[in-house]
């Protein structure tokens, strides 16, 4: 976890979203779904927070974060690549659209890129079979790829950024 | 003729594929007439537009880009039909006797890609909330003796009979009963349950009230995948229709019946879609499998007896209650009844949702409605079941489609993810693959699947490298029973199938990729060699430009050469090269 100090605004924001757990059974995951849909990540403060106001041991949130594939603890770049990983991609060579991220950002799985523009993830099947091999930036999905056409997709984003 | 209707198919597919720019400019066009709706399963098509006339007519075009868009507005207006670009039209026996369109029964699929999924009005103008109404006018002890003998199993995977399963939940004696439906569908290759949830989502809602009734419950969750977000919206939407017009809350149809659905997001991970895991995700634990006994029927959600269906299950159940259990187990074979819908991907050509009766054969599902293989390729398998199932080779394509058929070649029927391999895929390495999905998703409580598993992970990664030994797949035959036998869920228990069958069905490519080095169909990176054929080669450098390590060496216009010791068979030289001279072995 980081340990950069997160701002008072942002403390804020989080008592607002754990207010509107109170009193609620069954809140952890739907809480931190709703918190790092704020922050893109879990911020430690917001773990303390949790642990306070709900006795809920830090250890167990914590045990909860690592448990799901969801939750993060770093920050992540502007955009998330998510490249599917499904049966259908894997049939479909979405190993070799891995590699042409890979290559084209040069960052590793799980890591962002130096200038804060991307996060590259992988994911177990996103559901997109019929287009497979598939990968989702935010939330748009691009399907029928072949790693060409990744790197162009790739380039497009930057240039948008650099305008 | 008049046209009344332009409905554009807006599930994840189809907007993956471009749809929402045409939606908006045909919408541009003709305003209100223009509706969004489901998928009806031709993935292979999207985007579709289906265009309605008042004569009752109706015709639905395929792969409407951007680009034909403006033409096809032209034709809306001049009230043509442009056959070419159809992929039906209504009463044209060319579409309506294909063997894609003649051998499939809609039943869960019933209102996918003709409703609008975000329209309550338009549900209930396809029947929609009148089971529920049928069914608050009779007994739960009925209505379950009717589920029993419809004969519908789950749809999940395991196939345990419906109506059975709400009587052990009716049984239990307690004051507060859960009701939940598993919509974590994790199987890589399998969106059956997205599609019916972003097509039609009150048909699950519905079959939940249907069986909260049946087993006397006030709550139902729904469990849904956080990958799945169109799914969540439009669930979210439903859900609050059906609050607001009555049909969910308090004295439903002023039958003194109380049901609410809250939807609960999954947070990835695989194993949540185990029953006992994903009760304990909801209590907002980390998801790990309990022992069973006891049952979900009789201690489950916070350790209170709880029934669990998955969605396609579900949606069943409203036709079920609507048309008669007889009529429903007057489909399919003696011990599975009524339709199954399934994921067709992979290397196939007609690649999205079919929805098949139940003992039809795999021949037919993947020739006559799949299309047949890609490129006109050789079928080498179909993998079904996900990680769970199997891959059945060719000489069982002729296996009926029934739970009991399924288990016996050592596959399962699971969810519905169907991917087709060719030639050109490698079986071990798909093993691998699947295996590799296992060893990420284990939650580690079982010493056997967590070690197991990667164990038999190590030595398949051998094996594609050219490291195998000739005991190997013995010891993986060994490691396979005792993680079968050494697992608490369903996970780890039948993690083993992929590789088992795969050695079962495909024993000579292991016995290529140990004994002689070599992957029978070119995948396995490492058993690879590139060459160049001398005769063929032009020497136009294009493959020694692209080389990424300079591997080629060559004058222009002179026969090339590739260095094996620097070549890092990536391919590359391969892919670009444009007389073929190029030899993977």
């Amino acid at each position: 976890m980081t340990d950069v100090k997160t701002p008072a605004a942002d403390i804020k924001a989080i008592n607002s979203i754990l207010d509107a757990y109170s009193g609620k059974t069954g809140i952890l995951i739907p809480l931190l779904q709703d918190i790092q849909e704020k922050f893109n990540y879990i911020p430690r403060e917001a773990v303390e927070l949790i642990s306070e106001k709900f006795h809920i041991p830090y250890t167990k949130i914590t045990g909860v974060i690592t448990f799901y594939a969801q939750f993060r603890t770093e920050p992540v770049g502007k955009y998330i690549i998510r490249t599917c990983m499904g049966t259908a991609c894997f049939v479909n060579g979405g190993e070799n659209i891995l590699d042409a991220i890979r290559e084209a950002l040069n960052v590793e799985i799980g890591a962002t890129t130096g200038d804060g523009l991307f996060t590259l993830e992988k994911v177990a099947c996103l559901g997109c079979c019929s287009l497979a091999p598939v990968v989702m930036i935010n939330d748009e999905v691009f399907g029928n790829l072949t790693p060409q056409k990744i790197k162009t997709v790739i380039e497009n984003f930057k240039k948008r950024e650099s305008k | 003729m008049n046209v009344t209707k332009i409905k554009v198919g807006m599930a994840s597919c189809g907007i993956a594929a471009g749809a929402a720019p045409v939606f908006k400019a045909l919408s541009d066009k003709f305003g209100g007439k223009v509706e969004k709706t489901g998928c009806i399963g031709m993935c292979y098509r999207e985007p579709i537009v289906e265009v309605l006339g008042d004569d009752g007519s109706s015709v639905i075009y395929g792969d409407i880009n951007e680009k034909r868009t403006a033409e096809l507005i032209a034709i809306i207006e001049n009230e043509e039909v442009r056959k070419e670009w159809a992929v039906f039209i209504k009463g044209a026996p060319e579409f309506e006797q294909s063997l894609y369109n003649s051998k499939q029964v809609k039943i869960v699929m019933r209102n996918l890609g003709r409703i609008n999924p975000e329209s309550l009005d338009e549900y209930i103008a396809a029947g929609g909330w009148e089971a529920l109404k049928k069914t608050l006018a009779g007994t739960p002890e009925n209505l379950i003796e009717d589920m029993i003998r419809s004969g519908l199993r789950g749809r999940g995977g395991a196939g345990f009979p419906t109506g059975l399963k709400w009587k052990f939940a009716r049984a239990s004696d307690s004051d507060k009963k859960y009701l939940i439906c598993n919509a974590d569908e994790g199987d890589p290759g399998a969106f059956m349950d997205r599609s019916v949830l972003e097509g039609d989502p009150h048909s699950v809602l519905e079959g939940m009230a249907i069986a909260g009734f049946a087993i006397g419950s006030d709550t139902g969750f729904i469990y849904v995948r956080a990958e799945y977000p169109l799914a969540i919206k439009r669930l979210e939407i439903a859900v609050s229709q059906a609050r607001n017009a009555g049909y969910l809350g308090k004295n439903i149809f002023g039958k003194g019946f109380d049901f609410n659905i809250e939807l609960k997001k999954g947070a990835g991970a695989f194993v949540c879609g185990e029953e006992t895991a994903l009760m304990r995700s909801i209590e907002g634990n980390r998801g790990m499998p309990t022992l069973k006994p006891p049952f979900p029927a009789q201690s489950g959600l916070w350790r209170k007896p709880t029934n669990i269906n998955n969605v396609e299950t579900f949606a069943n159940v409203p036709w079920i209650v609507l048309n008669g259990w007889e009529k429903y187990a007057a489909i399919g074979t003696e011990k599975s009844k009524g339709t199954k819908v399934f994921a067709l991907t992979g290397k196939i050509k007609n690649t999205g949702t079919v929805e098949v009766p139940m003992g039809i054969t795999l021949r037919e599902v993947i020739f006559d409605i799949g299309g047949g293989i890609r490129n006109d390729k050789k079928f080498k398998a179909v993998q079904i079941g996900g990680p769970s199932g199997g891959c059945i080779p060719a000489s069982l394509l002729d296996v009926p489609v029934d739970y009991d058929s399924l288990n016996r070649t050592g596959a399962i029927m699971g969810s519905g993810g169907m991917v087709v391999m060719d030639e050109n895929t490698c079986m071990v390495d798909v093993a691998r693959f699947f295996l590799n999905f296992v060893v990420e998703e284990s939650c580690g409580k079982c010493t056997f699947c967590r070690l197991g598993n990667k164990r038999m992970l190590e030595i398949l990664t051998r094996i594609t490298e050219g490291k195998g030994k000739e005991s190997d797949i013995e010891e993986l035959e060994k490691l396979a029973g005792q993680v079968r036998n050494g697992s608490l869920c369903g996970l780890g228990q039948t993690a083993p199938n992929p590789v088992l069958t795969s050695i079962k069905y495909f024993r000579d490519e292991y016995i290529a990729h140990i004994k002689e080095k070599k992957c029978p169909s070119h995948v396995c990176k490492s058993l690879l060699s590139f060459t160049i054929d001398a005769g063929k080669c032009t020497g136009c450098t294009l493959c020694a430009r692209n080389c990424p390590v300079k591997a080629v060496e060559g004058e222009v216009k002179k026969p090339h050469l590739i260095e094996q010791a620097k070549c890092i068979k990536c391919g590359k030289c391969y892919d670009v090269c444009r007389f073929d001279a190029v030899i993977k072995d």
